[in-house]
Formats: structure tokens, sequence, C-alpha cells
């Protein structure tokens, strides 16, 4: 079990280091989604199921969620050339 | 004595102005100050030419870092001077942390009175098995109070910065994502009615049993609004406005912050006043026990969940 955590531990800071220096914001938000994932295991393991579930749910569900929906907004994902265009007379529009 | 009071007399008094102001009729800066439409910015030519050329000759001679040689060696400073920061910064929090006691042990400075109390006398005060519950919803319950009223400023600043008029919702729907329906998408459909479920019972489970297992109104909470999130993403705020609209949200948001305010109020002035609070604690491990513990649960956790989802909604297409 000891082992287990410290492998948990060692995906943990791989997944902060890494956020930082991606390139890509989608992927950064996906890295951002795993951190909260193996750190929900490590709250298990602590012994604190109740802040895993939550960790779970808002850390992982809703704020990625909230990132991405953000990253839409921005047009910092990358989309299909057919969906782009009524994007770009939306932004000449408004 | 009351009387009616004259039409004419009412119109003078601070309370009519008040009203006047409140309902919109009259806006007091209009005819008292100047106002004029903004200019619009027009820059000419020249400036232009001129702005260029002078942006062009700064990057010559300054920008140029392959024959700056003062622009190169303070790059490499720079970049020095940052990684030897980082690591001092580095080094002073793990000096820090060397210095702070280790977990456990029972004669570390953590092993104090107040969480021996909490734990010995836990239950006998709050009647909720789960101790952590029983903690931050009787002992800190006012710090909870406050927690659940960021959650809802947090909704009122995003309603105030992305909220958009219901009519503007419903314009241009296609192009600006705003109430854009995804495009009956088979696989995520099918997921989203196998799982909504499953987590809408699981998160009521964890609210309802919040006093008994590990959980609470915040973890229940968070899970459902996680659902009504995966919800939406599946089936579209079409099917959603049918159970959920800004009127439920209203009513379930500011009913669940008035309950939790009064219960805790209560339960504060008669524990102030060494006056038995006259709510009963139930058997320890029943469902309807623990006190206020299982109505302040299912307040927050109204909350949380209609905060997650007016998030998602604020964000997605500036309105519920």
């Amino acid at each position: 079990m000891e082992l287990f955590n410290m492998i948990l531990l060692g995906f943990l800071v791989v997944c902060a280091v890494s956020v930082s220096f991606s390139k890509n914001l989608l992927n950064s938000i996906l890295i951002f989604m795993s951190y909260s994932l193996i750190m929900s295991i490590i709250w298990i393991l602590l012994e604190s199921p109740d802040l895993a579930i939550t960790e779970a749910a808002v850390g992982a569900g809703v704020t990625s969620v909230l990132f991405f929906i953000t990253l839409k907004k921005i047009h910092a994902l990358q989309q299909e050339p057919k969906e782009e265009e009524p994007g770009e007379q939306n932004q000449k529009t408004e | 004595m009351s009387r009616i009071r004259k039409q004419s007399e009412y119109e003078k008094t601070f309370a009519f102005h008040f009203f006047r102001w409140l309902g919109g009729e009259k806006d007091a800066f209009v005819g008292n100050m100047e106002m004029k439409p903004q200019k619009e910015y027009v820059e000419e030519e020249a400036t232009i030419e001129e702005r260029m050329k002078d942006r062009q000759q700064v990057i010559a001679e300054v920008y140029d870092s392959s024959h700056n040689r003062e622009l190169l060696f303070f790059n490499k400073l720079y970049k020095c001077f940052s990684i030897v920061f980082c690591i001092a910064i580095v080094a002073l929090l793990v000096l820090t942390v060397s210095y702070l006691p280790s977990v456990g042990g029972a004669d570390k400075p953590t092993n104090n009175l107040v969480s021996e109390t909490y734990i010995t006398d836990g239950l006998k005060d709050t009647g909720a098995v789960n101790i952590v519950t029983g903690m931050i919803l009787s002992y800190r319950a006012f710090d909870t109070f406050g927690e659940t009223n960021v959650l809802f400023i947090a909704t009122c600043c995003v309603m105030i910065m992305l909220m958009v008029d219901e009519d503007k919702i419903h314009l241009n729907k296609e192009s600006n994502d705003r109430g854009f329906e995804p495009k009956n998408d088979m696989i995520l459909q099918i997921v989203a009615t196998l799982l909504v479920p499953i987590v809408f019972l699981f998160g009521i489970y964890i609210i309802l049993n919040g006093h008994l297992s590990p959980g609470g109104g915040f973890s229940g909470g968070a899970m459902i609004g996680a659902g009504m999130i995966l919800y939406v993403a599946a089936f579209g705020f079409e099917k959603t406005e049918r159970f959920f609209n800004e009127k439920v949200y209203k009513c379930v948001k500011v009913t669940a912050l008035i309950c939790y305010g009064c219960i805790v109020t209560y339960y504060f002035l008669t524990g102030a006043n060494g006056l038995p609070s006259q709510i009963p604690l139930g058997e320890a491990g029943k469902i309807l026990s623990g006190g206020i513990t299982l109505p302040i649960n299912i307040f927050v956790g109204s909350e949380v969940a209609c905060t997650m989802y007016a998030f998602y909604a604020l964000f997605r297409r500036g309105g519920l």
C-alpha cells in the first residue's frame, strides 16, 4: 500500500508539472482533470471518503466542464472548419 | 392615527421617490446630468504610419537581441535569477515543512482539548454518528452558514457578469452557442440516460445519510449538480427547463438559505442562553436523528446543487 501511495504521489507531481509545460490548452485541462482524479483516490487512501466524493464531483467534473465552456467561448478549441464560420460571423456582428 | 395621504402630498415623500426609482420609471440622471454618446475613436493615417515607423525603429534598435549585447546579457541574467529565485522559495518552504510536527502521535499539538471534546461529546451533543458532519453543522454551523452565503453571492456575481437578456438568448441560437442544443449525440444520450438517475440517487443518498455515513450536504449537492450538468449536456436546455427554470431556481435557493438561517439562529439563541433547544436528537443511527443536522444537510445540498447548475447554465448561454 505504501508503494501504491508513492506511485500516486509521483503521478500527482508529474501532472502538476506537465500542466504548466503543456502548450495545448485542451491538454492542460485534461491533465488537470486527471490530477483531481488521482487526488480523489489519495483522499480515499487517507480515509476521508467525503472529501474524495467532493473532489471527484467538483474538481474533476464541474471545474473542468467550466474550463471547457470558457475555452469554447474564447474560440481556443480547434473546431471543424464548418463550425468555425458562424462563430466568426458572430464575432463581427457583435 | 393613520390616514391615507393625498396623491400630491405623497409625491413629495421620500418613499414615493424611492419606489419610483426602484421601478425604473425615472432615471435620476436624465435631465440633471449632461450625457453624450461616446465619440468613435478614429485614427488618422499619418499617425498610424508614424506609430508603425516608431515601432520598427524600436524593434530594430532595442529588441534586436542578436546585436544588442546588453539585452542578450540581461536575458541570460533574468533566466538565471528566476531559476535561483524558484529554487530558493522551494528550499525555504521545504525547510519550513521539516520543522512542522509530524502527523499523529499523542503528544502532538494537534491533539488538544478541542478535538478530544468533539470526539467524546460529539454524538451526545449533536446526535450525528458521522462526527465530521456533526461538527461542521452544529459546532461550526456559523462557518458553514458563511460558506453557503459565499456560494449565493458567487452565483449573484456570475449572474451580474454573464446574464443576457431573455430575448437575446433565443436570438441567433445556432451561431453563438447560447441555447445551442447538441446535435443528438447517440453515445452521450444513452450514457446520460443510464447514468443520470444513478448519480441523482447517489447524491440524494449522500445528503440524507450525511449524519450517518461519510458525506453531507456539500458532497451530495455537488453530485446532484454534476448530474444535472450531464443531463443538460446530453439533452439540451429545453428539456431541463420543464423541471428547472429560473423561477424554481430562485425559490429553491432563497428558501434554502432562509430556512438555514432561521434554524441556525434558533439553535444559537437557545444554546447561548443555556435553554434546551427542543429539537429531538433521536436515536443514534436512525435516519430521522441528528437534531438539526439532517434539515441543514438538505438545505446545503439544494443550495450547492443549484449553484453548480447555475454556473454551468450562465457560462454556457448567459441565462438559467
